[in-house]
């Protein structure tokens, strides 16, 4: 093989490069994880936690389109029998009282941008 | 070899036949309504309707309450535009600057705006000055929702004309269907924010009910969040001391809107139209 001395160690600095965001990710670490804010009145939420983590946005579609647009129910039990209102400002945010501290706190980590608070009002945040 | 290229033709030619005539039999089966309406399609405004079916949420509005306190009707405004976050940026009145930008789910109009297809010679001056409540007529046939290409608008099983906002594109289909004037489009945002942090436009934010955004087009909704905890409509309600504005199932025959129909005289906007109005008018 011609030009042996160049060609090698130009392949290893270029898959070196081409790796980097690999290495980069293994020796650093994402920052801490988030820690949202659980609610102190209530102990269960709608859906097991697993499926709120995962589908809440779910979730609320489809109680906006059941409610907007089929005429659906406005009021929902919980497993253990508590009652509360299908809806994002007068539901979620009932329990879940601070944006600041429960929504932003995934939503930020996950760099998802969510348009919810663009109509929808947000509670007031207390300091 | 000729036998079998015979065979193939008719059979191709039968395929042909059936796959050309199957399709229009099959509509033919599922013929039906292609957007929900409690009425029967075609048929103008004047005459009587058919037999209607489901309920039908309308108002019947008094004239002469309206003619005899001249600040009801500023009321209902208020207390509509209150209830549902609607922005005011002082451009509501004959002549003011920017006046396209207005939002307003319910207002005042004078009589011979409202009802243009009248002839307005030689008539009663009171009738002239009395401020006319007018807001979306929730029609029975409404041209808005045949506008909307993402069915945002639509009709809903309570015969109310509604918006989901979240599928609204901000085309203006429907503020160029409606014949009544009686939708807004967000031109700037209704939530800017002043120095200290409120929203500018909004004084006292209804906090269960959300704004808009720039770009959504908006209108009375009669107020569906209330009438779902069993509460009147909003204007309603305001009006509720002078009993204004009747409102009920105007399917129901016993209804208190019904009632007030049977017993007076009343008129609909642009009846010509055949937009078959939820709101009447007690002259």
């Amino acid at each position: 093989m011609y030009d042996k001395g160049k060609i090698i160690p130009g392949l290893i600095v270029f898959v070196g490069l081409v790796t980097f965001p690999i290495w980069y990710g293994l020796a650093t670490t994402a920052g801490p994880l988030p820690n949202p804010e659980k609610p102190t009145n209530a102990k269960e939420c709608v859906e097991p936690v697993e499926f709120m983590r995962s589908s809440h946005m779910v979730l609320l579609n489809e109680w906006r389109d059941n409610i907007v647009r089929s005429g659906g129910t406005r009021k929902g039990t919980t497993a253990d029998g508590t009652e509360y209102v299908r809806s994002l400002q007068k539901g979620c945010m009932n329990c879940h009282t601070s944006k600041k501290k429960f929504c932003d706190e995934c939503h930020t980590y996950a760099a998802v941008n969510p348009y919810c608070w663009d109509c929808h009002i947000q509670p007031k945040e207390t300091n | 070899m000729d036998n079998s290229r015979r065979k193939f033709l008719k059979i191709a030619g039968l395929s042909a036949i059936a796959g050309i005539g199957a399709p229009t039999a099959f509509n033919g089966l599922l013929k039906g309504e292609a957007f929900a309406s409690s009425a029967p399609s075609g048929g103008g405004g004047h005459g009587s309707e058919k037999a209607p079916t489901g309920k039908r949420y309308g108002f019947a509005i008094d004239i002469k309450k309206f003619a005899s306190d001249k600040d009801l009707a500023q009321r209902c405004v208020n207390a509509c535009h209150s209830t549902h976050n609607v922005p005011d940026f002082g451009n509501n009145k004959d002549g003011s600057k920017n006046r396209k930008d207005e939002i307003k789910w319910i207002w005042a109009e004078k009589f011979e705006h409202t009802f243009p297809d009248h002839s307005h010679y030689k008539k009663n001056e009171q009738l002239q000055e009395t401020p006319i409540l007018t807001l979306c007529n929730h029609c029975d046939n409404p041209p808005c929702v045949r506008a909307c290409p993402t069915q945002a608008t639509f009709k809903n099983s309570d015969g109310l004309v509604l918006m989901d906002f979240h599928r609204c594109i901000g085309c203006r289909f429907c503020m160029a269907a409606c014949p009544y004037g009686a939708r807004s489009f967000n031109w700037r945002s209704p939530r800017e924010l002043d120095a200290s942090g409120n929203y500018k436009y909004i004084k006292n934010p209804n906090p269960d009910f959300p704004t808009r955004m720039r770009g959504v087009v908006e209108k009375c909704n009669m107020c569906a969040e209330r009438l779902a905890e069993g509460k009147l409509p909003a204007c309603v309600e305001a009006a509720a001391s002078s009993e204004a504005i009747v409102f009920g199932d105007l399917n129901d025959s016993h209804s208190p809107v019904s009632q007030v129909l049977k017993e007076k005289f009343t008129i609909q906007r642009k009846p010509a139209l055949g937009t078959k109005p939820s709101i009447f008018y007690i002259i």
